[in-house]
C-alpha cells in the first residue's frame, strides 16, 4: 500500500448489544481512487459507513483522516455534523433522502449552509443584505449550477426534488454530497435501482468526480459491472470481517470472495475451488 | 367525457343513494337518542324528571336524511375527488392575476383601514385584534410552519414578552421603545430555555413538553405574587407613547402639538398602525430569514433531519434559532398586548390562546405567510361576525373549521413557494411539502 492514504481504519469494531457487526476490521482508502466496499448483505458494510459518517460511535478501533495540508483528523472523536463540516467527509443514503419538497437547486444551496452561514455573518449580515452576503450567495448558485448541469439537471433546477426520477434523484443526491466541497465522499449503493444506461453514466459521473475534483470515494455496491468498471481498490467483508482486500481483478478470482457470495461453508471450499478449477 | 346515463343506471344510482342516506340517517338516530330524545332534569326534590322529546330527534334524522342526499347528489356532480377538472385558460389567468394582487390588496386594504373605519371604535378594534393575532400566527409560523417543531405552548412566550414589558415599565419606568427589544430579547432568551430540554423530542412529545411549558410559565406568573401580582395581574401599564409625546389630552400631548381637537379615537389608530408595523416587520424578517441559509435549514429540517446532519447541519443550534426567532415575535406581541390593554393577568395567557393561534398556523396552511394573515383574518374577524348567531356561534364556527379540512387538508394556501430559482418559480405541491416530525 502506497503512502498516500486519506482515510486508515484500524481495528474498527462495532458491536449492537451482544450482536458485532464490524469485527476488528482494517482497511485504507488511497487518495484520489475509488475504493468499493463490498460484501453479502448483511456484511455489515452500511454499518462501517455510519461509523466512518458520524452516525455511530463506534464500539473500538481508529479512523484516521488525514487532509491534504497535512491535518490529521480522528473520526471516531466527532461526531454528527461535525464529520461533514470538519473532517469534510460526505455520504449519500442507501435509501435516497433528498429534501422532496425543495426544488433541486434548493437541495444543492442547503447542502453549502456551512460556507453560506459564515458569508451571512450568522444571518446578521444576510439580513441587511450586504454586498458581501449577496457576492458569496451568487458563488453558492454558479456552485449548484455547476453541480447541475454535470449530473444534466440543470433545465429541472426549479423542479421540486421528490418530482424528479428516481435515477435523477440519485444523481442529485450525489451533486448535493458534493455541493459540501467534501475530501471524501462516501457513496452507500449509488446504483440501486438505476437500469443500465443510468449506471453507466453514474460510472462516469463518478470518475469525473475523481479525476476532476481530486475526490477520494468509498463506495458499496451491490452492482458489480459498476465495481468492476471504477473501483481501484475492492475491500470485500462477510459476517463483519474483512475477508478479501486487492485489485477488482484479484478480488474477482478470490476463492474466498467466491465462496462469500455463493454461500458456501469454510469445509466445502476446496470442493469449489477445484469446480472452478481455481 | 359523460357517459351517457341509462334508466337502469341511474335507478341503481337512486338506490345507492338513498342506501347511503339511510345509513346515516340510522347512525344519527343512535347518536341522537338519547342526545336529543330524552330530556332529563333534577326535579325539586332531587330526583330525575325525564321526558321524551321524540318530534325533535325525527327532524334531526331526517334533516340527516336530507342532508346526505344532498351531499352525495352534489358529489356525483362535482365528480369524484382528484379528477382534474377543465377551467376555462381565461378564468385560470384571471385566478393567478387575482392571487398575485391579494396580498398587495390586503395589505393597502390593513393600511386604510384607521381611514374608512375612523368613527367605528368596534372596527378599529376587531383589526388590532386580528392584527395582533397575525402577528402571533406569523411569529409561530417560523417555529411550526418552517422548522416543523409543534410547539403548544406558544402563549408562553406571549407571557413573558407582556409581563416583561408590564413590569420593566411599571417598577423601572422604561418607556415602551426600550422595553420593546428588551421583551422580545428575554422572550427569545425563554424560547431557548425550552429548546434546550426538548432538543431530542419528536413529534407528539414535543408537543406535550411545550404544552407543559406554556402551563408552567402561566402558573409561575400565578403563583409568583411579590413580582408578577398573581391572579391580581399588573395594572397602570403605561401607554405607548409616540416617540416621547404621549396621546393624551394634556398640554404636551400630541392633539395640542398639532393644535388639533383631541380624541381618544387618535390613540387607537395609533395602536393600529403599531401592531400593523410590528406585524409587518415580523412578516419582512420571516421572508427574508426563509431565503439565508438559516432559513433554508429549517425548512431542510422539516423535510429531513438525518441528511441535515449528514450535510454537516448543526440541528441543535438550527433548531434553538427557530425557537428563538419565534419567540422573539411572541414577546413583542406580548409587549404590545400589555401596553394596549394598561392591564394584564394570567387568564390571558392560558392554553387556549396557544390553540388558537396554531390553529390559525395549521388553517393557514403550514409555511405561507399569506395564509397565516387569511386565517388570523378569518378565525377572528369571522368569529366577531357571527354574534348575532349568539349560542350557535360554536356550532357555525365548527362546522366552517371541518368543511374547511375537508377543502383544503393542507390549509388555504397549502403549496410553498421555492426560496431560490433560477428561471421559474414554481409552486411545489403540498404533496411533496413534509409536515415535520418535531
Amino acid at each position: 500500500m502506497s503512502g498516500d492514504s486519506i482515510l486508515d481504519v484500524d481495528g474498527l469494531t462495532m458491536r449492537f448489544g451482544g450482536i458485532v457487526a464490524v469485527n476488528d476490521l482494517s482497511f485504507g482508502v488511497e487518495r484520489r481512487q475509488i475504493t468499493a466496499l463490498i460484501g453479502p448483505n448483511g456484511a455489515g458494510k452500511t454499518t462501517v459507513f455510519n461509523c466512518i459518517t458520524g452516525f455511530y460511535k463506534p464500539t473500538s478501533g481508529t479512523m484516521r483522516l488525514a487532509h491534504e495540508n497535512g491535518a490529521q483528523i480522528r473520526l471516531e472523536r466527532l461526531n454528527d455534523f461535525r464529520i461533514s463540516k470538519q473532517a469534510k467527509v460526505a455520504r449519500t443514503f442507501q435509501n435516497i433522502r433528498l429534501f422532496p419538497g425543495m426544488t433541486a437547486l434548493e437541495n444543492l444551496m442547503v447542502a453549502q449552509h456551512n460556507a453560506l452561514m459564515r458569508a451571512s455573518g450568522l444571518t446578521f449580515l444576510g439580513l441587511i443584505g450586504a454586498p458581501s452576503w449577496r457576492a458569496a450567495e451568487k458563488r453558492a448558485i454558479e456552485l449548484a449550477k455547476f453541480w447541475l448541469d454535470r449530473i444534466g439537471l440543470l433545465d429541472r433546477a426549479d423542479d421540486a426534488a421528490g418530482n424528479l426520477a428516481y435515477g435523477d434523484q440519485r444523481r442529485l443526491e450525489i451533486a448535493r454530497a458534493m455541493c459540501t466541497e467534501p475530501v471524501l465522499l462516501c457513496l452507500d449503493e449509488p446504483a440501486a435501482g438505476l437500469n443500465g444506461r443510468e449506471s453507466a453514466a453514474l460510472s462516469e459521473l463518478l470518475l469525473s468526480i475523481r479525476t476532476d475534483q481530486g475526490t477520494s470515494i468509498l463506495l458499496i455496491e451491490h452492482d458489480m459491472s459498476v465495481v468492476m468498471e471504477i473501483s481501484d481498490r475492492v475491500v470485500v467483508m462477510d459476517y463483519g470481517v474483512k475477508i478479501a482486500e486487492g485489485s477488482p481483478r484479484d478480488v474477482r478470482d478470490d476463492p474466498k470472495v467466491i465462496a462469500a457470495y455463493l454461500g458456501v461453508e469454510d469445509q466445502e471450499l476446496a470442493g469449489v475451488e477445484q469446480e472452478l478449477g481455481l | 367525457m359523460t357517459k351517457p346515463t341509462t334508466p337502469a343506471s341511474r335507478v341503481s344510482g337512486a338506490a345507492f343513494i338513498f342506501k347511503k342516506a339511510a345509513i346515516s340517517a340510522l347512525v344519527a338516530l343512535v347518536l341522537f337518542s338519547l342526545m336529543i330524545g330524552i330530556r332529563t332534569e333534577a326535579g325539586p326534590t332531587g330526583q330525575l324528571i325525564y321526558w321524551t322529546r321524540f318530534d325533535d330527534l325525527a327532524s334531526v334524522v331526517a334533516i340527516v336524511f336530507g342532508g346526505s342526499i344532498v351531499v352525495e347528489l352534489l358529489r356525483r356532480w362535482w365528480g369524484p375527488l382528484g379528477t382534474p377538472r377543465l377551467v376555462p385558460r381565461q378564468l385560470q389567468s384571471s385566478l393567478a392575476l387575482a392571487r398575485k394582487l391579494l396580498a398587495p390588496a390586503l395589505l393597502i386594504f390593513a393600511l386604510l383601514v384607521p381611514v374608512i373605519f375612523y368613527n367605528q371604535r368596534y372596527i378599529l378594534d376587531l383589526g388590532i385584534l386580528v392584527l395582533t393575532y397575525v402577528m402571533l400566527g406569523w411569529g409561530l409560523n417560523v417555529v411550526v410552519g418552517l422548522a416543523g417543531l409543534l410547539d403548544l405552548g406558544y402563549v408562553a412566550f406571549y407571557a413573558v414578552g407582556a409581563y416583561s414589558y408590564a413590569l420593566l415599565a411599571t417598577h423601572f419606568g422604561l418607556s415602551f421603545w426600550v422595553c420593546l427589544p428588551l421583551a422580545g430579547i428575554l422572550a427569545a432568551f425563554w424560547g431557548m430555555l425550552l429548546g434546550f430540554p426538548v432538543l431530542r423530542l419528536r413529534g407528539d412529545y414535543l408537543a406535550i413538553v411545550t404544552l407543559a411549558f406554556g402551563e408552567i410559565i402561566r402558573l409561575v406568573i400565578v403563583n409568583w405574587e411579590s413580582l408578577t401580582g398573581g391572579p391580581n395581574g399588573v395594572s397602570g401599564i403605561p401607554r405607548p407613547t409616540l416617540f416621547g409625546i404621549p396621546l393624551t389630552p394634556a398640554d404636551d400631548g400630541l392633539a395640542a402639538r398639532l393644535g388639533i381637537e383631541f380624541s381618544p379615537t387618535h390613540r387607537i389608530v395609533f395602536l393600529f398602525y403599531l401592531i400593523l408595523a410590528l406585524a409587518l416587520l415580523t412578516n419582512w424578517v420571516t421572508i427574508r430569514l426563509r431565503r439565508l441559509p438559516i432559513g433554508r435549514a429549517w425548512e431542510a429540517l422539516r423535510e429531513d433531519e438525518v441528511a441535515c446532519r449528514a450535510l454537516g447541519i448543526n440541528i441543535t443550534t438550527t433548531k434553538l434559532t427557530a425557537f428563538a426567532t419565534g419567540a422573539m415575535f411572541g414577546g413583542f406581541a406580548g409587549a404590545f398586548f400589555a401596553t394596549r390593554q394598561g392591564f394584564i393577568s394570567p387568564e390571558s395567557f392560558t392554553f387556549q390562546e396557544s390553540a388558537l393561534v396554531l390553529a390559525i398556523v395549521v388553517l393557514g396552511g403550514m409555511g405561507s405567510q399569506l395564509g397565516v394573515a387569511l386565517a388570523a383574518l378569518i378565525m377572528i374577524g369571522g368569529f366577531e361576525l357571527f354574534r348575532d348567531l349568539e349560542q350557535y356561534r360554536m356550532l357555525v364556527f365548527g362546522i366552517a373549521m371541518v368543511l374547511l379540512m375537508i377543502w383544503r387538508p393542507r390549509g388555504l394556501i397549502g403549496h410553498r413557494a421555492p426560496t431560490v430559482y433560477l428561471r421559474q418559480s414554481q409552486a411545489i405541491s403540498s404533496d411533496l411539502v413534509k409536515e415535520g416530525h418535531g
